[in-house]
Order: C-alpha cells, then sequence, then structure tokens
C-alpha cells in the first residue's frame, strides 16, 4: 500500500452506556477504495462522522490526508468530501444552483464556479435536469446531484456513507458507475455499505465492522478464501437441499456430479457457489448480515 | 490532483459566504411565494374579522381599526417567524447542514442568511399589511420622523422575533415542531394592548398583559402610527426587543455549535 491518506487508531466513541465505536483501526492507501462494510448500528456512520471532523472521538487518533481530524478539522475539511444517508441538496434551488451554491462556498474562482459546475453535470448524466427545482427530482438524482457537490472542489477523499441505500437496482447501477468514474480519477474512496455485493463490485478492498470493531480487512477475494471453497449446490425434486464441498476444478465438479448420478438424487436444480460476502459475515460473526430493508424505509 | 484550500483572508471570505448564503435563502423565499402570501393572509383575515365582526364591540375611545393595526402588524411578524423556524429546523434536520459544516466556511452564517431572508419577507408582508389596512380606513397621521421611528421599531421587532424563531428551528426535532413551537408566539398578543385595552380584561389578566412586552411595543407602535408621539412605553418597548433579540442571538449560536 502507498502512503496512507485516511489513518484511523483505536477511535472509541459512546452515547453513555452505548459503545458504539470500540477502538477502530483503519489505513486507506492513497486511490484506493475501501469499503467499510457492516449491518446496522455496526458503528459505520459514526466513524465517517469523525473521520470527515462532523464528531469529536472520545479517544483515539485519525490522521486525514495527514492531518489531524480533531486538531486540524479546517484543513482536513479542505481535503475531503463527505456524501450522506440523506442528500445533503437544496430542494428549492435547481441542480445547477445547487452547484454554484457550494462552488462558492469552497471558494473556487469564479469562473471556475461555472466550468466545473457544468462539468460535473454532464459527468453525472444531469445536465438536462440542472434548470429543473431538487424537489421534482428521482432518489437516484438527488444521490448523483449530492455526489457531483462533494466533487466540485476535487477533493483528495471521498467518503460515501451508505450512497445507495433507499434506491432501487437501476438507480444503484448508475451511481456505482459514477463512483466507478470517480475513481477512475484516482481519489481516494471510504464508502460504507450494508449491501454486500457493492463493496464487492466497487472496493479493492473490504474492511468488515461489527460492534464498533473492525474484525476483518482485506480484499473481497481474500476474505472469501477465509471462509472456505465453493461448494456444489443441489436443490431436490423434494426441496430438500444439500451442499457439496469443491475445490472448484473441471474434475472435482465431474466427480461430485457422477456422485449424485450414481447415488440415484433426484435433481431439479444444481449450481456451483462461490462464498458470497454473505457467507464470509456469517463465519465472522456467527450470524448473517442484517437486512437492510428498515433503513431503506427511513428515506421517506 | 489538486486541493483548492482557501487562502486569502478569513474576513474577506466570510463576507462573500454570507453573500452566498443569503442568495440562497431570498431564491428559497422567492420559490415559496406562498408562504409569504399565508402570512399576510392570515393577519389580514384577522384584521378584517376584528374591524368588522367585533370591532363594533369593542370600546377603545376612537375608530377601531386605528387601535388595532398596530397590533396586527406584530402578529404579521409572528405568522412570518414561523416559516422562518420551518426553514431552519429542515435545514438542522436534513443532511444540508453537515455539508455546510464539512465546508470551510464559518457555518453560522447558514443561520444569517435565514435571517436576511426573514427580513426582506417580512418587509414584504408588513408593507402588505399595512396597505390593506389604508384600504379599510386605517387613519394615520403620522409625520415623516413618526413613520420613520415606527418603521424602526417594526424593523426591531422583526428581528427579535426572527432570532427567537432561529433559535427555535435549531434546536427543533423537526419542521413540524418547529412550527408548532411558533404557533405559541400568536397568542401572546391577544394578552396584550393589541386587540383590547387591558383595563377592560379581569385584574389577573391585566396583570399580565401590562407586563406582557407585546404590550409596551403596541402601545409605542399605535401612538407613532397615529400621530401622537412615541410616549411613555418607547423605552420599554425599545428594550424589551434588544433584550429578547440579544438573548436568542445568544441561544441561537449555542445551541447551533452544541448541534456540532
Amino acid at each position: 500500500m502507498t502512503a496512507p491518506v485516511v489513518v484511523a487508531r483505536g477511535l472509541r466513541k459512546s452515547y453513555g452506556d452505548l459503545t458504539v465505536l470500540d477502538g477502530v483501526d483503519l489505513d486507506v492507501g492513497k486511490g484506493e477504495v475501501l469499503a467499510l462494510l457492516g449491518p446496522n448500528g455496526a458503528g459505520k456512520t459514526t466513524t465517517v462522522r469523525i473521520l470527515s471532523t462532523l464528531l469529536r472521538p472520545d479517544g483515539g487518533t485519525a490522521h486525514v490526508a495527514g492531518k489531524d481530524v480533531v486538531r486540524q478539522p479546517a484543513e482536513v475539511r479542505a481535503a475531503i468530501s463527505l456524501t450522506g444517508q440523506f442528500a445533503a441538496v437544496d430542494d428549492l434551488l435547481t441542480g445547477t444552483e445547487n452547484l454554484h451554491l457550494m462552488a462558492r462556498l469552497a471558494h473556487l474562482g469564479r469562473a471556475e464556479v461555472r466550468t466545473r459546475s457544468a462539468e460535473l453535470l454532464e459527468l453525472f448524466d444531469l445536465t438536462d435536469a440542472g434548470k429543473r427545482v431538487v424537489k421534482t427530482y428521482s432518489g437516484g438524482m438527488r444521490r448523483r446531484l449530492d455526489l457531483a457537490v462533494g466533487l466540485l472542489s476535487r477533493p483528495q477523499v471521498v467518503f460515501l456513507d451508505e450512497p445507495t441505500t433507499g434506491l432501487d437496482p437501476r438507480s444503484r447501477n448508475d451511481l456505482w458507475d459514477v463512483i466507478r468514474s470517480v475513481v477512475a480519477e484516482g481519489t481516494t474512496v471510504l464508502l460504507t455499505t450494508q449491501y454486500l455485493e457493492e463493496a464487492d463490485q466497487l472496493a479493492d478492498r473490504v474492511a468488515v465492522i461489527d460492534h464498533g470493531r473492525v474484525i476483518a480487512d482485506g480484499t473481497a477475494r481474500e476474505l472469501k478464501r477465509a471462509v472456505g471453497s465453493a461448494h456444489v449446490e443441489l436443490r431436490r425434486k423434494d426441496g430438500t437441499e444439500e451442499r457439496l464441498l469443491t475445490d472448484g476444478s473441471v474434475a472435482d465438479v465431474r466427480r461430485i456430479l457422477a456422485d449424485v448420478e450414481r447415488r440415484g438424487i433426484d435433481v431439479e436444480h444444481w449450481e456451483v457457489r462461490s462464498p458470497t460476502l454473505d457467507d464470509v459475515f456469517l463465519t465472522l460473526t456467527g450470524r448473517p448480515a442484517e437486512s437492510p430493508v428498515l433503513v431503506a424505509s427511513r428515506e421517506s | 490532483m489538486t486541493t483548492l484550500t482557501p487562502a486569502p483572508p478569513a474576513l474577506g471570505w466570510t463576507t462573500h459566504d454570507t453573500t452566498a448564503l443569503i442568495g440562497r435563502c431570498i431564491r428559497r423565499s422567492l420559490r415559496q411565494l406562498d408562504t409569504v402570501l399565508m402570512a399576510v393572509m392570515l393577519p389580514v383575515i384577522l384584521l378584517l374579522l376584528f374591524v368588522y365582526v367585533f370591532g363594533g364591540a369593542i370600546q377603545t375611545g376612537g375608530d377601531y381599526v386605528n387601535w388595532v393595526v398596530p397590533g396586527i402588524v406584530l402578529l404579521t411578524a409572528g405568522y412570518g417567524s414561523s416559516t422562518t423556524a420551518v426553514d431552519v429546523a429542515s435545514d438542522m434536520t436534513g443532511g444540508i447542514i453537515d455539508r455546510f459544516r464539512s465546508l470551510p466556511i464559518r457555518s453560522t452564517g447558514v443561520l444569517t442568511g435565514h435571517v436576511v431572508a426573514s427580513m426582506a419577507r417580512n418587509a414584504v408582508s408588513t408593507a402588505l399589511v399595512i396597505g390593506i389596512a389604508f384600504l379599510i380606513g386605517f387613519d394615520a397621521s403620522a409625520t415623516a420622523w413618526e413613520w420613520v421611528a415606527a418603521i424602526g421599531l417594526i424593523g426591531l421587532f422583526v428581528l427579535a422575533l426572527t432570532w427567537v424563531a432561529v433559535a427555535i428551528g435549531v434546536v427543533a426535532s423537526g419542521p413540524e415542531a418547529a412550527s408548532g413551537f411558533t404557533f405559541a408566539i400568536l397568542f401572546l398578543p391577544y394578552v396584550s394592548s393589541a386587540f383590547v385595552p387591558p383595563e377592560s380584561m379581569p385584574s389577573v389578566l391585566e396583570a399580565i398583559a401590562t407586563y406582557n412586552p407585546i404590550t409596551p411595543i403596541t402601545d409605542t407602535l399605535r401612538g407613532l402610527l397615529l400621530g401622537a408621539g412615541a410616549g411613555d412605553s418607547a423605552l420599554a418597548a425599545v428594550v424589551w426587543c434588544l433584550g429578547i433579540f440579544v438573548v436568542a442571538r445568544l441561544a441561537a449560536a449555542v445551541l447551533f455549535r452544541r448541534g456540532q
């Protein structure tokens, strides 16, 4: 890893008796995309709020772009952007007006306010919508605009707190494309998600967080490997299922299927499955990742 | 990739930032003109109700319309403050406040933007209400200087009430709660000299009305608008307005920082 742009050591935060962060350690290298993966209440948002100077930790240290988040918040703010769970845009302004306002507040030059805004509207496929009041936008459009606003001042580090929570699958795919193009520009990204697929799709590295601690850290592939090899999954006509371990090679799968045939099992459906990040979570915590359904409903 | 770090003097940027934030709130006001309209309509309805329905039965020693207009003007500011509280509360509870706070700006400028827009909205609604009052026979005989003093007092009252609304907006759990809090303010004028002379009330209420800040402010405004001079309550009126302004302003700033 190149010199880390985000470094957190032993971050702690509690509210009364409730410990939200119990010593979080994180490193994000320059140009790297780290997904902080965990269920509701695991401490993802709290971590991001501390790293983006919105919240003071009770203990531990954090540096972003070489600056201390507690002692040099202004310097940190100048180097980052934060896109939260709730689109931070003004409903009564148009998309363009939102960008212009935030560009001015980010202290861009007069000419750059216009060019950068137009550039981002284009990149995020919002050029036509830019003239409309944000109140008329769909959830996906609002989120794209929110992300565009965050990129105005070309931040070194972009924090995305559950960027696709509450979006329909199509808007989610669109937003993933946009995030990939941001990543392609070499920006360092720390994103939080409870969608296992999202971490797999976007991130170079995944840190699994649970009960305020990072319990695993590695590439999605490494994590999957830690859980175990692939398996053949069978569903019989009578509805019962069976999982048979395999190393995934052609020879081994053929051997297993030949065995299934010899045993005379009435198979309705079969497939070879790699372990998913869901399996990772199950293995690491002994319970499945919690459903994000409840969070999505908070959007309204 | 470059980072655009703010370098020029802080004061220059503060002015620049505040101008941008005021522009934002003015735009927002122009896009919800219906709220300004409501802030005019409700006091005008009350004005008509009091002048044509109740007014005949209220003894004030003159034309009732002349008695009630100053109170209606203050009530207009009360209705206007509800818009301000709701706007501030939706900023504070939506995600946008985090955005402002993560920018290299002095984030209290957000509140300044709302205050300036509130003053502008109130200028429009107060002018409309006074205009309608003239149409139904309000007979102001104020001199030019009395008008200046009256406008100054209204401005001071609106400023104080706006900061109360901002403080409410900052602490409220959401726009609906903010709106509910400001509704309480609207009852203050009823137990004051705004609609009926306090002497006509039962003794307990009369005592409350006498010490209600709305009473000296209404009396002073009435004196000025009717050309009778500021009168004895002028000092109390100004002190009340300034006091409310200072306390509300401090409360808003402290509560705003606490929310960080």
